[in-house]
């Protein structure tokens, strides 16, 4: 499964662990929200950045605590139709400033990818290889935004007030 | 008329076809025995056991690009040979609407 | 009226280009059913009986000339040469193509109409009071509102994947014309005391298979914190709605659940986090979405011009004004509802042909303005009052002027066994039994205000429960039966009807509404006791007894 981040196909440099896999002396891992949360200060302590798989019916409050120290926080969508984790990610980026690696794993496709950028994900487990090769022209498709999330995209409204400004109106 | 979209345990109690929509255009289509679609009826393939009820439609669930949503109904073979649907949400999407449209095509 | 901006029309622009795309990688293969279904539904498009569906939506239900046309145009080109208006301010069509859709949406397109999230789990059409902007009393005008959130559902980054459907209603009078009480979420537009403009919001509301009228949730939210509020809302929703059964999905199960106190402690901790945020809408803001709604420049004209009070003469005039021209805020206008109940019709259906026609009417005699209503009506909102006789005489000749709004042959009905592939049951040949059986005009009008609303299965598109008379279709050993209630309603006072009785055989249907209706007239107090408050006074009981006795 491909790995999009920054934009392009890059190799992944976290394995992710299961439940029960052993723990590899170095390297970047990922593991599972249960495990980590069980033994965290362990799992930091090792060279090697951590990342932790957070499913979509966790609270992400329980994250917090140790989101300064994570490298990676990576998102599930069990499938594309279930958007729990959209909420997950806005509010890990725009409330808890979180500004590590987020990463969108699961069934994910192009024609979600413009939702999840928006949203704040930056890494992208790409379930089909001709969909991440279409990334970023997928990404640029759109130019008009209605609502302000935390990836500073302009919004409509603003742009419109921006216009409305350069051209004296309602001043 | 329970809708085929509840239709989950493949059990058939008479002879049955599989139908479903073309995908491109939308129309009513069959699966016929030659593992291809018809629009009509008298083309289509008759299964008369949940088995081949069941083979038939996984056949025709695999060739997504043709057709969308298949799913067995019943229908009522005459003596002569002459299918008819099996049931009036079939018959309405054989035939049509049971009410005069409001143009006429 | 809104007229979209270069921003507006680039983002449908966008999203056609974009939806082209993905009817490309469907029809090569690239994209399965199973992923495209969803983008497909977000873009209006539905799998039904007999071809794909498309439900192109009509934004609080306002409509320009040209946008009529053009829905005319796509009926025509595309499809069998008419279309469906819906419950929702959505007109649908029967038959079009998947290879065609991505033209029919750019025609659209050119216009300013879209058909995004007509469909799918995500923030329908949002719908308001056909006659917003002109009804007497109104607070202010509620599709500024109603556009505004509009915009900000349109392609939501966190909210175009939810458990279920999510539909919003606004009004802003005090007879609610928008049926808010059975929406996810709906919005009464009120002052507060110090006169700033904000809303009651109300959550959880619905039919289907578990009806519920929705709670209030919060007596006041300032109109500057409407979108964080709704977005609080949401977002709650997105997080603990359930997904693990569909019929347990919407908004109404989470909050009848969690009960209304519970779900608004967790809206509101949510919004406390986000009313201080980019969400929080300036003046300025409110006031370029206003001054994109053109308003008509009225001329000054008498309250009785000298052409309505000839046209008194006939009757048959006097009938028609008396039922479907309504007060207009403005002296010497009026509110022209515009039946598409015509007896022996499919109720909400117009022809490409009637689209035209009323598209040039609605430029001669209504400022080129058209609304639409959920009761599958039309109406023209600005006619000047001495032009109501010519306006009558050329909606007769289209078969546009049947005086029956409100009648009990004005009548909501789902499109049913006939075109839907949910149904079990047909709808629209029992109201057009029903339209025939009761076509006397003067028998309608004695019998006075009754809605009756049809649906063909429990999805409830034909809002049964809340039809002063409601009929059910369902299927029973492979037949349609019909189960009856009475007593519901839908607008500021909406209640859920109760069954009358065991359910009824397809041509019992009419004959037992008959009944009922004869029951009613024994039972009334006197002839302006209407049917629903008869109920309400009486019961189920009496009619019940005087139904089935019988039977």
């Amino acid at each position: 499964m491909p790995l999009v981040n920054g934009g392009k196909i890059v190799d992944d440099s976290f394995v992710k662990l299961a439940v029960d896999t052993p723990l590899p002396e170095s390297g970047d891992i990922l593991v599972p929200a249960e495990r980590f949360l069980g033994d965290a200060e362990a799992f930091l302590a090792r060279p090697g950045k951590v990342g932790v798989i957070w499913p979509n019916n966790r609270d992400i409050d329980e994250l917090v605590p140790y989101l300064g120290r994570l490298a990676a926080v990576a998102l599930v969508f069990p499938t594309f139709r279930d958007g729990r984790a959209y909420s997950q990610a806005r509010l890990l980026r725009e409330r808890f400033n979180y500004r590590g690696e987020l990463r969108a794993t699961g069934q994910v496709l192009r024609d979600q990818f413009v939702f999840m950028l928006r949203a704040g994900f930056d890494a992208f487990e790409v379930k089909k290889q001709a969909d991440a090769e279409a990334f970023m022209q997928t990404a640029k498709h759109y130019s008009v935004f209605y609502q302000p999330t935390g990836d500073g995209r302009i919004t409509a409204l603003h742009r419109r007030m921006q216009l409305r400004h350069s051209e004296g109106v309602g001043t | 008329m329970t809708s085929p979209l509840e239709q989950k345990k493949i059990k058939i109690a008479g002879p049955s076809v599989v139908t479903a929509n073309r995908t491109w255009d939308g129309i009513v289509v069959y699966r016929t025995a030659a593992q291809g679609w018809s629009a009509d009826l008298s083309e289509a393939a008759i299964v008369r056991n949940s088995d081949e009820a069941k083979a038939l439609l996984a056949e025709s669930v695999a060739d997504d690009v043709g057709a969308v949503g298949a799913y067995i109904a019943p229908v009522q073979v005459a003596e002569d040979g002459k299918v008819e649907p099996g049931n009036l949400r079939e018959q309405i999407r054989r035939t049509g609407v049971t009410i005069g449209q409001p143009v006429q095509v | 009226m809104y007229a979209y901006d270069e921003i507006d029309r680039t983002l449908v622009n966008e999203r056609v280009s974009e939806f082209r795309d993905q009817v490309k990688r469907r029809l090569s293969g690239e994209l399965t059913e199973d992923e495209f279904k969803i983008l497909r539904l977000q873009n209006g498009v539905y799998l039904q009986l007999h071809a794909y569906m498309f439900r192109v939506a009509i934004p609080y239900g306002t409509l320009a000339s040209n946008q009529l046309r053009r829905l005319a145009h796509v009926a025509r080109k595309y499809d069998r040469g008419y279309g469906h208006f819906t419950t929702r301010q959505n007109i649908q069509f029967n038959w079009i193509k998947l290879a065609e859709l991505p033209d029919a949406l750019a025609d659209l397109a050119e216009v300013g109409i879209h058909a995004m999230q007509t469909s799918g789990n995500n923030m329908r059409n949002v719908t308001s009071d056909q006659w917003a902007g002109v009804a007497p009393g109104e607070i202010e005008d509620p599709r500024i509102w109603s556009e505004l959130i509009r915009q900000h559902t349109t392609l939501h980054p966190e909210f175009s994947f939810l458990p279920r459907k999510f539909k919003i209603a606004i009004t802003a009078s005090d007879h609610d014309r928008a049926a808010i009480r059975i929406h996810d979420i709906g919005l009464r537009l009120i002052k507060n005391e110090k006169g700033e403009t904000g809303f009651e919001v109300l959550v959880g509301g619905g039919l289907g298979r578990t009806p519920f009228i929705a709670k209030t949730i919060k007596h006041f939210v300032h109109g500057r914190d409407i979108l964080s509020y709704i977005e609080a809302i949401l977002r709650v929703y997105n997080q603990y709605g359930r997904r693990d059964n569909i019929y347990k999905a919407r908004i109404k199960i989470l909050v009848h659940e969690l009960g209304i106190e519970k779900f608004s402690r967790e809206v509101e901790e949510e919004w406390q986090h986000i009313r201080n945020s980019s969400l929080q809408i300036d003046d300025e803001v409110i006031e370029d979405i206003r001054s994109r709604f053109t308003y008509p420049a009225y001329e000054k004209l008498p309250h009785m011009p000298d052409e309505l009070r000839q046209a008194a003469a006939d009757p048959d005039f006097e009938a028609w004004r008396k039922n479907s021209v309504s007060p207009h805020k403005v002296q010497g206008y009026s509110i022209v509802t515009i039946s598409l109940k015509p007896t022996g019709g499919p109720p909400g259906d117009a022809t490409a042909e009637q689209m035209d026609a009323l598209a040039d009417l609605a430029d001669k005699y209504s400022f080129g303005e058209i609304r639409v209503g959920h009761e599958q009506n039309l109406a023209l909102p600005h006619v000047a009052k001495r032009d109501l006789p010519a306006l009558w005489k050329a909606l007769d000749k289209l078969g546009l002027a049947t005086p029956n709004v409100n009648l009990i042959t004005d009548i909501i009905a789902c499109p049913g066994l006939d075109y839907c592939s949910l149904a079990n049951a047909r709808s629209i040949p029992i109201a057009q039994e029903l339209t025939r059986r009761f076509a006397n005009h003067e028998l309608a009008n004695l019998i006075g205000r009754l809605h009756i609303n049809i649906s063909g299965c429990i999805n409830a598109c034909g809002h049964h429960h809340v039809g002063h008379i409601g009929i059910l279709g369902v299927e029973k050993n492979g037949e349609e039966v019909y189960q009856i209630t009475i007593g519901g309603r839908a607008d500021e006072s909406a209640a859920l009807g109760n069954l009358i009785g065991p359910g009824v055989k397809f041509d019992e249907v009419a004959d037992v509404v008959e009944d009922i209706v004869e029951a009613y007239l024994a039972l009334r107090e006197r002839p302006e006791e209407l049917f629903i408050d008869t109920v309400k006074r009486l019961g189920v009981e009496p009619f019940k007894e005087r139904v089935y006795a019988t039977r």
